[in-house]
């Protein structure tokens, strides 16, 4: 068992910016990641990606990772890649696995920095094969230059799907057509916001940008629809939308790329305990966080896409905001040293967040997402369907736990990753309740599929 | 404030507590059950489900039987098989030295006109369970045992309970008794319940129960860490202990690994809150590869704990109270799975109905864990 200040749990913008403040001021940092290489989802493998034609067709946004990577490597924290933490218990010890085998750390202090699962929504024919997330298939094209072979039908909504699709055309791939799921009145919904967007005027110039490329490609865009449903025998093979107005067309399709926006990864705050709040325009929990990230549990911080969705440039503040307190609660750096160099960096924050009231409207989850058809399967590991969920939802009045038993729901490996959300707003839909009120399913430990052999691994008694 | 009036009030919603209020419900009584959280909220749904004869205290030997047969009829009981199977139970012994116990456990059980364990050599073990490790020489298997699928069960016993009358009111945690005549008073916020007997079935806290009605009870706590893997092909069917580990472990119907033996978390009865204590249950997941190598690739799905009573010598508390008119307590089951249910329950309704039982209870009287009061 080794002992650190300070474990920092993923190496994207906010972990290596947290890491690189709280050695500026002499904590011993252990950084732990389950990728290979530093850079987190939006800057994965760039090290070694960035100084070849594929780094050039990614953009500048993400060639700007390597220098951040570089200083990362040169900061002095330990770094271990291919890491999982699946367990933090009281007293800050970490059990981690790598290469097979699982050890322990104890740390005075540990910075969350997670980072945003894709928020998963179920429809008829989302677990056939052909059918993936944007994200999913983002990661194919960082790391491998994977680009499809086949027309990709897109259906979704959001900045990623547009970021996407210039970069999967830049690619040379092909786009049959882009169901753009964003509701009608939302663009009218969102300007209100804009005079406060004033500080993200760039992030919004790229986003119009990304679009104008489309047209400009040809790429048919098919707005406000509101219903997609994948068919085929064993894989996909057609793609069914409907739109508000009533349009309705099946069309021939291989491959399905889908997103609905990021939330936060929730899992570990709520293992350890971790208030939480929830976030009506996001339809997402949110950690309870002061204004350095520190949760409801002493010495427990969350940064970056984990702490409430931001971005990279806000993730790397919230990371330096942590890796400071830190400094300040472990290594003795003085408070008022803290907060003067705290102040442009909150400064700056407030600009990265700027942005986000509009995007948050803009791309506010559409409600027909948490109403999925009875037939829709929202379980994917124990393959229970909405109709199972919500006619045993209706019977008294079963929470998310209580359904679990019942139906299996959320018992499989993801932990409820996949269906938490859908269950809760199913829940409250049967039970006419505020989806706020319902709760989310208990975390059971591991965070990560650890295996018994791995487990058995930490025991050093001799039979 | 509301009140309704009932011949027995059941505290604790878990299954003893609707084995109790089901027997009593089928022979005529009007029933309530109060649970605080929800039906099967703590150790019922947060166990293994073993149904085990096998190396039950000798105490508990005779009613262990009858509930066996019972269980083999389970569906006669609540309508349900409670995806029971009775795969038998085995003690599996490593090492020659191991056996030694096993002999002699067997030699006594034989002696006293009991059949049910029986001693089985390594072939038969292998016979039995062919993935189990070579290096086993042996074990005590008791055939007719077998395991229970936890939520089936307490769904079939609630849905029994229904069916026979019984009122369950969840989220209904217990304020305050006092007595009000012939009848006990028992309020929970705005509600009130009247009944003349209260049977204790709150489980890890039936001592806390206890001490309302003036019962100082001696009661210890399990926090009992299990173990549920990802979906394997058909592995094994009996469930497997070994001597000298902590280990139980058996298969599901949804082919999921589920190991358990009685490692311990932690847990706060104030919170109602149980943990898992990982390098622990190391040792579980050490004895699970040890005994069936087959399995170190596969992956935790989640692991958990349960918060159960455990009495000082292990056997249940079953009986009436020496102090309190019309109470009546059965709890501190102390981990030894669901074997017990049906046939607690039979005899709760002995001794309300009839005002005594002819089954043998008397190494389970709550007395035996009450501090003799000081003479003045």
């Amino acid at each position: 068992m080794s002992e650190i200040d300070l474990l920092i749990v993923g190496a994207g913008p906010a972990g290596m910016a947290a890491a690189v403040a709280a050695r500026r001021h002499g904590l011993s940092v252990l950084v732990v990641d389950d990728q290979p290489a530093p850079g987190g989802q939006i800057w994965r493998a760039v090290e070694t990606v960035a100084a070849t034609p594929r780094g050039a067709r990614l953009g500048a946004a993400y060639l700007s990772g390597a220098e951040r990577a570089a200083a990362f490597r040169a900061c002095g924290a330990s770094y271990e890649p291919g890491s999982q933490l699946w367990q933090i218990e009281p007293g800050l010890r970490a059990f981690l696995t790598r290469a097979g085998k699982a050890r322990t750390v104890t740390a005075k202090a540990i910075i969350l920095a997670t980072g945003a699962q894709e928020r998963p929504v179920p429809f008829p024919g989302w677990t056939l094969p052909g059918v993936l997330t944007v994200g999913a298939a983002q990661i194919l094209l960082k790391t491998a230059d994977q680009v499809p072979e086949q027309p990709v039908w897109i259906a979704g909504s959001g900045p990623l799907p547009l970021l996407y699709m210039t970069q999967l055309l830049a690619a040379g791939g092909t786009i049959a057509g882009f169901l753009d799921t964003t509701p009608q009145g939302r663009i009218r919904a969102a300007l209100p916001h804009l005079p406060r967007a004033l500080g993200g005027l760039g992030d919004l110039a790229k986003g119009l940008a990304w679009t104008w490329a489309l047209k400009r490609a040809g790429v048919a865009i098919i707005r406000h629809v509101t219903e997609i449903e994948a068919g085929g025998e064993g894989k996909l093979q057609t793609l069914r939308y409907r739109t508000e107005d009533g349009q309705e067309a099946t069309v021939p399709a291989e491959v399905l790329l889908v997103h609905e926006g990021v939330v936060p990864s929730i899992h570990a705050p709520l293992a350890l305990g971790c208030a939480v709040e929830w976030h009506p325009l996001q339809q997402c929990y949110v950690p309870t966080l002061d204004a350095w990230g520190e949760t409801s549990q002493p010495g427990i911080f969350v940064a970056g896409d984990g702490a409430g969705i931001g971005g990279a440039a806000a993730a790397e503040l919230r990371g330096s905001l942590a890796g400071l307190r830190a400094a300040v609660k472990l290594g003795g750096l003085a408070d008022a040293a803290a907060e003067a160099e705290a102040q442009p960096l909150r400064r700056r924050l407030a600009r990265a967040l700027a942005l986000r009231p509009f995007l948050d409207t803009l791309f506010a989850p559409r409600p027909q997402m948490f109403a999925p058809a009875d037939a829709a399967i929202v379980c994917r590991c124990e393959e229970i369907t909405a109709g199972e969920i919500r006619s045993r939802a209706a019977l008294g009045r079963p929470g998310p736990n209580q359904l679990k038993a019942f139906t299996r729901a959320g018992m499989g490996p993801c932990q409820g990753r996949q269906c938490g959300y859908s269950v809760m707003h199913i829940v409250a839909a049967a039970q006419q309740r505020p989806v706020g009120e319902v709760g989310f399913y208990r975390v059971r430990p591991p965070l990560k599929p650890v295996t018994l052999g791995e487990l058995a691994s930490l025991d050093e008694t001799v039979p | 404030m509301s009140s309704s009036g009932f011949d027995v009030a059941v505290i604790g919603g878990g299954l003893h507590g609707l084995s109790a209020a089901l027997h009593l419900a089928r022979a005529g009584r009007r029933t309530v059950i109060l649970e605080r959280s929800w039906v099967g909220r703590h150790a019922s749904s947060a166990t293994a489900a073993g149904v085990r004869t096998l190396w039950r205290d000798l105490a508990e030997v005779p009613i262990s039987l009858e509930a066996m047969e019972m269980w083999h009829g389970i569906a006669g009981i609540v309508g349900d098989e409670c995806g029971f199977h009775a795969d038998g139970q085995i003690r599996v012994a490593e090492f020659d030295r191991d056996m030694l116990g096993l002999v002699e456990r067997e030699a006594r059980m034989r002696a006293l006109g009991y059949t049910h364990e029986e001693l089985i050599d390594a072939a038969e073990l292998r016979r039995l369970v062919p993935a189990m490790s070579p290096h086993c020489v042996g074990g005590l298997v008791a055939r007719r045992d077998g395991a229970a699928d936890p939520h089936r069960t307490i769904a079939a016993f609630r849905r029994a309970c229904e069916a026979a009358g019984v009122t369950i009111i969840e989220g209904c945690g217990l304020d305050s008794v006092e007595r009000h005549g012939a009848d006990w008073l028992l309020r929970s916020g705005a509600r009130s319940f009247t009944a003349p007997v209260v049977v204790n079935a709150a489980g890890a806290w039936a001592g806390k129960l206890a001490a309302l009605f003036g019962d100082e009870i001696e009661l210890g706590l399990k926090a009992s860490m299990m173990i549920v893997t990802e979906r394997l092909a058909p592995l094994l069917s009996p469930v497997v202990s070994v001597v000298g580990r902590a280990l139980s472990f058996k298969q599901s119907d949804q082919g999921t690994l589920v190991i358990g033996g009685g490692l311990q978390g932690a847990a706060d009865l104030d919170r109602q809150s149980s943990s898992v204590d990982f390098l622990n249950l190391a040792k579980g997941a050490r004895a699970a590869v040890d005994l069936f190598p087959m399995v170190g690739d596969v992956r935790i799905a989640r692991s958990w704990t349960g918060i159960e009573a455990k009495t000082r010598d292990l056997l249940p508390v079953i009986g009436a109270s020496p102090n309190a008119p019309g109470l009546f307590h059965v709890f501190g089951f102390s981990g030894h799975g669901f074997q017990l249910v049906p046939v607690a329950g039979a005899i709760l309704c002995d001794l309300i109905v009839e005002g005594g039982t002819q089954r043998q209870i008397a190494a389970f009287a709550p007395e035996r864990l009450m501090a003799k009061r000081a003479a003045a």
